[in-house]
């Protein structure tokens, strides 16, 4: 059982370490979901548009994070 | 169905360095436990757990190629991204120095030290249970199946992740992981000490940036997007995604620079 636990702890910090970095990433990609399809752009902007909010995540975060320090 | 191996190639590299770090990692602790309760134990609970993770990707693996192709990608590129983008600023902060890099060295200590504790007290208690004199030392079957259980769910994460949103790519995909875990044996075989000399930390970075590029990838997918040149778009967003967490590392270097007085 204590295994079990474990790997299921394991499994859920696959994917989720720093609670905010994650939500920011889900509600990105839900956000890109409902609106970049139904806006008037030309096709390859849409994409760039869902990488760049992603890559603007990543560097905020890491840089929040060394604020705080060691 | 036969496999475009042209195409497969970076699924098999990224489920190859993925499973490498993992490995390497579990590797550390099974060696630990090789060394202070003996070779049979560790290697028993190695072996159980990785037949447990083969059950699961043979489980689930095919189980993923029933459900259409945009929904799999839809949800397997937001596990993916997280898990990737969760990699990649992981790995920005350590180059950075912000959080400390992972020692194979220190993490085989400590667990050195932890099992000779409780080999005075469990073993002691197990004897009573027909524990450790019935054969198997529970002790380093435990440690071992869980460090393997853990650092290889992962693994199988990847694989079934790079196999199902790929198209097909399972069998590749874990090629690339059972190549790595091949490597690693072997490596702990002719070492019998931590492999400290892979370099964990650019791994790490180089595995984010693999699947964060994969991650959106497939996501834009399933959200409709056309992505320009379609798979040649993923060199693109590989290469987007490396100057990003290269800029990243640079300002959490700037922000932990010492401030310098200047003398008037």
């Amino acid at each position: 059982m204590g295994a079990l636990k474990a790997v299921w702890s394991e499994f859920i910090g696959l994917f989720v370490d720093d609670g905010s970095f994650a939500v920011a990433i889900l509600g990105w990609l839900v956000v890109s979901w409902l609106v970049l399809p139904r806006l008037p752009l030309p096709p390859a902007v849409a994409p760039v548009i869902l990488f760049a909010g992603l890559a603007a995540i990543l560097v905020e975060s890491t840089v929040r994070r060394s604020r705080v320090g060691r | 169905m036969g496999v475009d191996w042209a195409h497969a190639g970076p699924t098999v590299l990224a489920a190859f360095l993925a499973s490498l770090v993992e490995f390497v990692e579990a590797l550390t602790i099974v060696l630990a436990v090789g060394a202070v309760r003996g070779w049979r134990g560790a290697l028993g609970g190695t072996g159980l757990a990785l037949l447990a993770l083969l059950g699961i990707v043979l489980v689930l693996g095919p189980a993923l190629t029933r459900i259409p192709l945009d929904l799999v990608r839809t949800v397997i590129g937001t596990l993916t991204l997280l898990f990737g983008m969760r990699w990649l600023r992981k790995a920005v902060l350590r180059s950075a120095g912000v959080i400390a890099l992972h020692d194979e060295a220190a993490a085989y200590a400590k667990e050195t030290a932890t099992l000779r504790g409780l080999g005075a007290k469990e073993a002691g208690a197990l004897r009573g249970l027909g524990g450790v004199g019935a054969g198997w030392d529970r002790v380093a079957v435990r440690t071992a199946f869980n460090i393997t259980m853990i650092e290889g769910i992962e693994v199988v994460f990847i694989v079934v992740a790079m196999g199902a949103a790929g198209g097909g790519l399972l069998v590749p995909a874990s090629l690339g992981a059972v190549a790595a875990l091949l490597l690693v044996a072997a490596l702990g075989l002719v070492l019998h000490r931590p492999v400290s000399m892979i370099p964990e930390n650019t791994l790490k970075f180089t595995v984010g940036v693999l699947l964060c590029a994969f991650g959106t990838f497939w996501a834009g997918e399933g959200m409709g997007l056309a992505w320009p040149g379609e798979d040649w778009s993923l060199l693109g967003l590989l290469a987007g995604f490396l100057a990003a967490s290269a800029g990243a590392a640079v300002m959490c270097r700037a922000r932990l620079a010492p401030v310098v007085a200047v003398p008037r």
